[in-house]
């Protein structure tokens, strides 16, 4: 890629609200959540999504928080479907009725995404800390059902529900579900801060990639299956949405514009707001989108990789968060100098007893544990 | 529970269409028709192009298969197999329906 033209973006993460009506401790939402005055307004989003389809963007998740807790929801829809833009709605389904369905198929919904914290009644309550929320979850799933809409089930996997892997395939089964992602937890915000009660042992893990590996085969055609490694026990580290500022970015409920859901935790870069920057300008120039672009920041071993086009060097965050310098190779990759260390980490907390949960919810990060 | 879906195989009297989830959609940005899904946006070439624009889910793969080698002047029985492991392969992967 030309290091100072960038191409063409095809997907934003859209976070719409930072409230939610569950609690999840491995949410990667920041552990300082934005309260409702702090959302922009629907004129300011739809404005957004118009320069987006202008600038070439495909796909828009609409996610949060929970995103069904916008009223203005299905004008947010509406505008995007006008443009031919994917409009993907990633819910965890408590509140989401027959009638929200029906308004949000009209208004032009291509797809659902819908979460479930665990195959169990009694994981995903523990999980989300909402009691019902399982059954609630199993109903969104018939409604997106009955209003014709295509359904993803995701399983966001933890040491907590890690076991119920078979369970959530069957699930997907049951709900008629097209995809199920099994997504190993990404350790950000409030995972990281609960990653000791989170981390699964590396035994389960292997286990786990098995089950999915067995089930991809037996299921083609029937259920498509995506899965996303664990990475504190890979090899390799992930691309992070798909290569910083390359081909997908997010917004925040505020409208700050970032290139990763953590780069809010590199303390050096500076955001723009897409409320008030063209979304173009943001795009080609901001400086927090250009400062990882590409492969010129690259140290080494990243540098002289042959896969720098292919993972590009992992997640600055997790750089951050794991090196203490946003430049060096993720230490996911086994490449890294520290990654022996990570796998130390990984270990250690997976062997911890800690089960008590720092459950997510507005104010709460600064509370004593 | 609901009835289970089985894997569907790829016949002559196949008559595939796009998934409900699966959007074909013409790009004006960049001039090319993209395949849009819920995590993958991919960019089909002529002939997966030429294929996939007939799948309305009324025209039988074998029908799809003898207009495109018409269209082509191609040998028919190599683009009827042709044909039928795309749609299998697309199956498969969830972004054709048979």
């Amino acid at each position: 890629m030309n290091e100072t033209e960038p191409g063409l973006p095809i997907g934003i993460l859209a976070e719409l609200t930072h409230r939610c009506t569950l609690q999840c401790a491995y949410c990667s939402n920041p552990l300082e959540l934005l309260k409702a005055d702090r959302e922009l307004g629907t004129a300011e989003w739809i404005s957004i999504f118009e320069q987006a389809a202008d600038l070439g963007i495909l796909q828009v998740h609409l996610s949060g928080g929970e995103p069904t807790l916008r009223r203005d929801l299905p004008d947010l829809v509406a505008a995007l479907a006008r443009r031919g833009v994917y409009s993907n709605l990633i819910t965890a389904g408590v509140g989401v009725d027959g009638p929200t369905v029906e308004r949000l198929a009209a208004a032009g919904l291509d797809h659902v995404q819908l979460s479930f914290q665990g195959a169990r009644s009694e994981t995903t309550e523990l999980i989300g800390r909402l009691r019902g929320a399982h059954e609630r979850k199993l109903a969104a799933a018939r409604a997106v059902r009955e209003a014709g809409l295509p359904l993803t089930v995701n399983a966001p996997i933890h040491r907590r529900n890690i076991d119920e892997v078979e369970l959530f395939i069957e699930l997907a089964l049951d709900l008629g579900a097209e995809r199920l992602e099994i997504a190993n937890v990404q350790y950000y915000g409030w995972a990281l801060l609960n990653r000791a009660a989170l981390m699964p042992p590396r035994e389960a893990v292997e286990r786990q990639i098995e089950i999915v590996e067995a089930a991809r085969a037996a299921l083609r055609g029937v259920l498509a299956i995506d899965f996303v490694a664990p990475d504190y026990y890979a090899r390799y580290p992930k691309a992070c949405m798909g290569g910083w500022a390359r081909d997908a970015f997010m917004i925040t409920p505020d409208g700050t514009a970032m290139p990763c859901h953590a780069a809010s935790t590199i303390p050096h870069l500076v955001f723009d707001n897409a409320a008030r920057t063209p979304l173009e300008a943001i795009w080609r120039r901001s400086p927090a989108f250009e400062a990882y672009r590409g492969t010129a920041w690259m140290k080494d071993p990243c540098r002289s990789c042959d896969r720098r086009e292919i993972d590009f060097g992992g997640c600055r965050c997790q750089a951050m968060a794991l090196a203490g310098d946003p430049a060096a190779t993720d230490p996911a990759c086994s490449l890294s100098p520290l990654h022996g260390r990570v796998l130390q980490l990984a270990e250690g907390d997976a062997a911890s007893e800690v089960e008590t949960f720092r459950y997510r919810r507005i104010g709460a990060a600064a509370e004593p544990a | 529970m609901s009835a289970r879906r089985e894997r569907a195989l790829a016949r002559e009297t196949s008559c595939p269409a796009l998934p409900r989830h699966v959007r074909m959609h013409f790009d004006e940005v960049r001039g090319a028709w993209a395949l849009l899904s819920p995590e993958k946006v991919l960019w089909p070439d002529e002939i997966s192009l030429a294929i996939l624009n007939r799948c309305d889910g009324r025209t039988q793969a074998g029908a799809i298969a003898a207009a495109l080698a018409a269209e082509y002047g191609a040998d028919e029985a190599e683009v009827h197999a042709d044909v039928l492991a795309f749609l299998q392969d697309w199956s498969d992967r969830m972004v054709v329906r048979l």
